[in-house]
């Protein structure tokens, strides 16, 4: 059964052309199915495999790979906090600590709402920013509970401005509406 | 730096972003001089002449990287390697997101040195803003007829490709990264066959850092005797170096190589925070052995031969700064959990061996550590070290055997008083 919008059938194709090989497209094919659903269902590699003339476990064992495909279904917004070193002594336990209990879920889990994932993660290559995270794969540097409290804050006006929208339309917006501090 | 800055000398310069400014001050006249003057060769040559080494870590010279591409087997490949995952660095963010026609201009040279027409940037999964931007600069680059086909009527043609990983370290390692490219699991190869005789695609094939690449243009324009004017004999030009930790202005600083680290610590970063003080650096990442605060450490040159002589590495030149209130067994876990989440699982010392190292040290760090740790530690590192298939292994040992090395107190009282001695002071600084 076709999960994917004609858009990222066709984005997959141009990466597809781009490449000597189209194999080489599989990463960035991956990202397009993983914006459309928010997660990558078995359904959806099993549609990158036959836009790509792959077999199914060939996209799943390169899935399963990499840790920023997720293998299971994740919030609207993704919290990743870095955990290495220097963020680890710089702020960066106390940040978990305190989106962990604002929102009341350990990292790896997701709000019963279906808001908010949070992961710890490995180094982000912003030390001199630390503590930092990504959410949705965006840049939020020099943390502090402060700033958290108002990018939840955004997130969840968001959530209220686009209601019905599915959560990776939303997610999709993000970037947009929520100033990226660099 | 007493000189002009080579890679951040237009850093002020606003909107160098963007392509008209970006040839204001003199952009791509490098590459137009290569592609209407000098023949690939004469590329190569110059570059060969400059001395440029590596600037991810390894420093191996650059020209003679480009001359082991046989002749006449075609196509070449030129892959940018963008995958900045070093704990501790965050240099080629830095110089991709300011001045991205650098970085562009420095691969169409290298690729028309190795006979290229197709080039490939990698950048880390988690630069999806990065790639944004190089792609907007590439659209103007060849919107603008500085790349693409037939560039200043040369009749050369360059095509750079961009494309984002999706989280994974070990594709910073040059042949998981060719893997990664080809679109499979980031494994790392057999050698040889060399990248350079069989590398993307089966084709001869170079792979070079961000940094390396951006000094290309500046060698071209401005010759190898310029360049050699920076730095030492043995690393000639400057560094971008990264330093992290509880100073008072973390951040990149570009230095001519064999400045002492002291002048990045004190100077360029303007010191320790006030009431923290420095108890160890790692000064190439978290691959690199880790210094305790003695003069004789931070008196070290920064190049490639001077780390390496007082028993570490320049690396990537990524600082990464441990402070006294900041417990050395809990600054080892985290770096034995990276290493341990990195490890790809192709070989069996690094798959096994890194997380019994972080299992190890969790357990020390939480008070529940054996007497017969710390040898056991250094067992494991020996059953890792050189016996892995390509260094991730290697460099998980790096700061275990560095910190039993120089902080074998700490290890021993954790153990002994069945307690991490810290565990107040480490969570009032976190």
């Amino acid at each position: 059964m076709a999960v994917l919008t004609d858009d990222a059938r066709r984005r997959i194709g141009e990466y597809a052309a781009l490449y000597p090989a189209a194999r080489s497209a599989l990463l960035p094919a991956l990202h397009v199915a993983q914006n459309e659903l928010g997660w990558l269902p078995r359904d959806a590699m099993e549609e990158v495999a036959e836009l790509l003339g792959l077999d199914w476990d060939q996209v799943e064992e390169v899935a399963s790979f990499y840790t920023m495909y997720y293998k299971d279904p994740v919030g609207t917004y993704v919290l990743e906090v870095c955990k290495t070193v220097p963020c680890a002594y710089l702020g960066a336990d106390d940040i978990i600590d305190y989106v962990s209990a604002k929102l009341g879920i350990q990292p790896g889990e997701t709000t019963a709402d279906g808001m908010f994932t949070l992961f710890r993660v490995e180094c982000l290559a912003a030390c001199h920013r630390a503590p930092v995270m990504q959410v949705n794969h965006r840049y939020y540097q020099n943390l502090t509970p402060e700033r958290v409290d108002a990018l939840i804050e955004a997130a969840r006006q968001l959530q209220l401005q686009s209601a019905g929208a599915p959560g990776f339309a939303i997610r999709r917006t993000w970037s947009e509406s929520v100033e990226n501090a660099q | 730096m007493s000189k002009e800055p080579i890679l951040f000398k237009h850093l002020a310069v606003p909107d160098i972003n963007k392509l008209g400014v970006y040839v204001e001050n003199g952009g791509y006249e490098g590459l137009r001089k290569a592609v209407t003057d000098m023949k690939p060769e004469d590329v190569t040559k110059e570059v060969s002449d400059s001395g440029l080494r590596g600037r991810g870590g390894a420093g191996f010279p650059t020209g003679r990287k480009w001359s082991f591409i046989p002749k006449g087997v075609l196509p070449t490949y030129l892959v940018v390697n963008a995958d900045e995952s070093e704990p501790g660095a965050f240099k080629d963010r830095e110089l991709m997101e300011r001045n991205p026609h650098q970085l562009l201009e420095g691969v169409a040279l290298s690729a028309y040195a190795i006979g290229c027409r197709l080039a490939f940037i990698y950048v880390r999964g988690e630069f999806l803003y990065i790639q944004e931007i190089l792609d907007a600069a590439l659209a103007e680059a060849y919107a603008g007829g500085y790349l693409g086909k037939n560039i200043f009527g040369s009749g050369y043609d360059i095509e750079i490709v961009v494309h984002r990983g999706a989280g994974a370290y070990i594709c910073g390692e040059e042949s998981a990264l060719l893997d990664s490219l080809e679109g499979y699991r980031g494994f790392p190869r057999l050698r040889p066959p060399f990248p350079a005789v069989k590398g993307l695609y089966g084709q001869p094939t170079v792979i070079n850092n961000v940094e390396t690449l951006a000094n290309v243009p500046h060698i071209v324009r401005h010759g190898s005797a310029w360049f050699r004017s920076y730095g030492t004999e043995k690393s000639p030009g400057t560094k971008i170096c990264s330093i992290s930790g509880p100073v008072q202005k973390p951040g990149n600083y570009e230095l001519e190589m064999g400045t002492p680290f002291r002048v990045l610590l004190e100077e360029k970063a303007g010191g320790m925070l006030p009431g923290k003080t420095l108890k160890a650096y790692i000064p190439g990442g978290a691959s690199a052995p880790m210094l305790p605060n003695r003069p004789e450490f931070i008196d070290v040159p920064i190049t490639y031969e001077d780390y390496p002589a007082v028993g570490s590495t320049m690396g990537s030149a990524s600082f990464i700064l441990i402070p006294e209130d900041v417990c050395i067994i809990y600054a080892q876990l985290r770096i034995s959990e990276f290493f341990a989440h990195e490890s790809c699982g192709k070989c069996i010392p690094c798959r096994e061996g890194t997380p019994w190292l972080m299992k190890t040290v969790r357990r020390i760090e939480r008070g529940e550590g054996r007497e017969d740790d710390l040898p056991l530690l250094l067992d494991i590192c020996d059953n890792i070290l050189g016996r892995s298939f390509c260094a991730l292994g290697d460099f998980s040992t790096s700061n275990i055997v560095a910190s039993i090395k120089y902080f074998y107190d700490e290890y021993e009282e954790h153990i002994r008083r069945r307690a991490c001695p810290h565990i107040s002071a480490t969570a009032a600084v976190a």
